[in-house]
């Protein structure tokens, strides 16, 4: 069933909106240059962590369409009769969901960074950054959908619960994108992790907390 | 005959209100359980309890694999019919399909049905599944006679291939039903 489970997000997710964060992504990254002004080092300097930002609300955007329509529907309450637990639903919908986000992100933050001033290392940085970040992301869209499901204006209350949860990850994966020196990326991988791990089993208690 | 489903001295309490207490409940193969009361008594909730959906505020409740027909449609609306309910992978799903006279449907995208067919579709997605105990939530709501029909049919086939069936509805349900009468 999980096999399926993954199967059937991510179609639905490539059926659906999954270019919605891209678009915005890289929209936000258009929008920078122009706030700050065409000034190339300062762009250099601070592109990484824009980016960052950039990712972080793009993230936001799938949220309302990953968990509330299946509880509403009878989807998760169906899942839970057929075995499965209610942290293999959070765990199956995460990875899904990163499937769709993940690679396009990653595929969108080339032509963002060039539009933020990145290349070369830098650009590498950034990618690596990314890639270790966009799971965390994914995770945290879930376990935030999982918590706001049939809540009046769950989309705005979701992005007020997500950015805070996300500050460690935006601190040490902004630093990253900057120095190869550093440690950010390791800690920003130690968050990561935590997020990842954590996330299936906060998505699966908000799950069993949302049925009534 | 082996019993499916054993509740023993439950109670449920929700919003505060107390639905039933010290009821008993079991259905052993070939049985059927028709329940009924009043709006609010605690009909969906008694099927959401034995589903596992909702915990028991005192009793256990022992059953066999189960599935649940309520008011979630529960199959993807973007999708032909026949795949909606293919994810479900129940290995009847050909019997199920005829059983309600939906083959024809199995390429009309499930967002297009209308509500009685919808309704079949979702009793279809019960019937396909292997599970020996049925669990019903109005399952006559939007049904045409002909759709009440081909339930009737259904829980028949079901109940001499051993099954069980718990239906709660407000309707009179066709066949011998022992009854279960909530908030009286």
């Amino acid at each position: 069933m999980t096999g399926r489970l993954i199967r059937r997000e991510v179609r639905r997710g490539l059926q659906g909106a999954a270019w919605l964060p891209v678009a915005f992504f890289l929209l936000v990254a258009t929008i920078v240059p122009f706030a700050v002004g065409p000034d190339a080092r300062l762009l250099a300097r601070i592109g990484g962590g824009a980016l960052w930002i950039a990712a972080l609300t793009a993230a936001l955007m799938p949220i309302e369409r990953l968990v509330e329509p299946d509880r509403a529907d009878g989807v998760l309450d169906q899942l839970a009769l057929t075995g499965m637990t209610e942290e293999a639903i959070g765990a199956a919908k995460m990875t899904g969901h990163w499937l769709t986000f993940g690679p396009l992100l990653l595929i969108a933050a080339v032509p963002g960074s060039f539009l933020v001033g990145l290349d070369g290392p830098a650009l590498g940085r950034c990618l690596i950054s990314l890639a270790i970040g966009t799971p965390a992301l994914a995770a945290m869209a879930v376990a935030v959908a999982a918590l706001t499901a049939g809540l009046p204006r769950a989309g705005a209350l979701a992005g007020l619960l997500m950015m805070p949860l996300a500050v460690p990850l935006v601190i040490f994966g902004a630093a990253a994108t900057g120095d190869s020196e550093s440690a950010a990326l390791k800690l920003e991988a130690a968050v990561a992790l935590l997020l990842v791990a954590g996330a299936p089993f906060v998505a699966g208690a908000a799950i069993r907390a949302s049925r009534t | 005959m082996s019993p499916l489903l054993i509740g023993e001295d439950l109670a449920l309490i929700r919003g505060g209100r107390l639905l039933f207490e010290r009821l008993d409940i079991s259905l052993s193969q070939g049985e059927a359980i028709h329940v009924t009361g009043p709006n609010g008594s605690g009909k969906s909730s008694l099927i959401r309890l034995i589903a596992g959906l909702l915990k028991p505020c005192f009793g256990r409740i022992v059953r066999a694999e189960a599935v649940l027909a309520d008011e979630g449609l529960a199959l993807d609306r973007e999708l032909p019919l026949g795949r909606a309910l293919a994810f479900w992978t129940g290995p009847r799903l050909t019997q199920a399909l005829a059983a309600f006279e939906l083959e024809e449907l199995a390429n009309v995208p499930v967002r297009l049905l209308s509500t009685g067919q919808a309704k079949r579709a979702q009793l279809a997605r019960a019937v396909a599944s292997a599970a020996p105990l049925w669990l019903l939530d109005e399952p006559l709501n939007g049904l045409d006679r002909k759709g009440a029909g081909e339930l009737d049919r259904a829980v028949a086939g079901h109940r001499a291939n051993g099954g069980a069936v718990l239906a709660a509805s407000h309707l009179p349900l066709a066949g011998d039903w022992r009854s279960l009468e909530l908030g009286a």
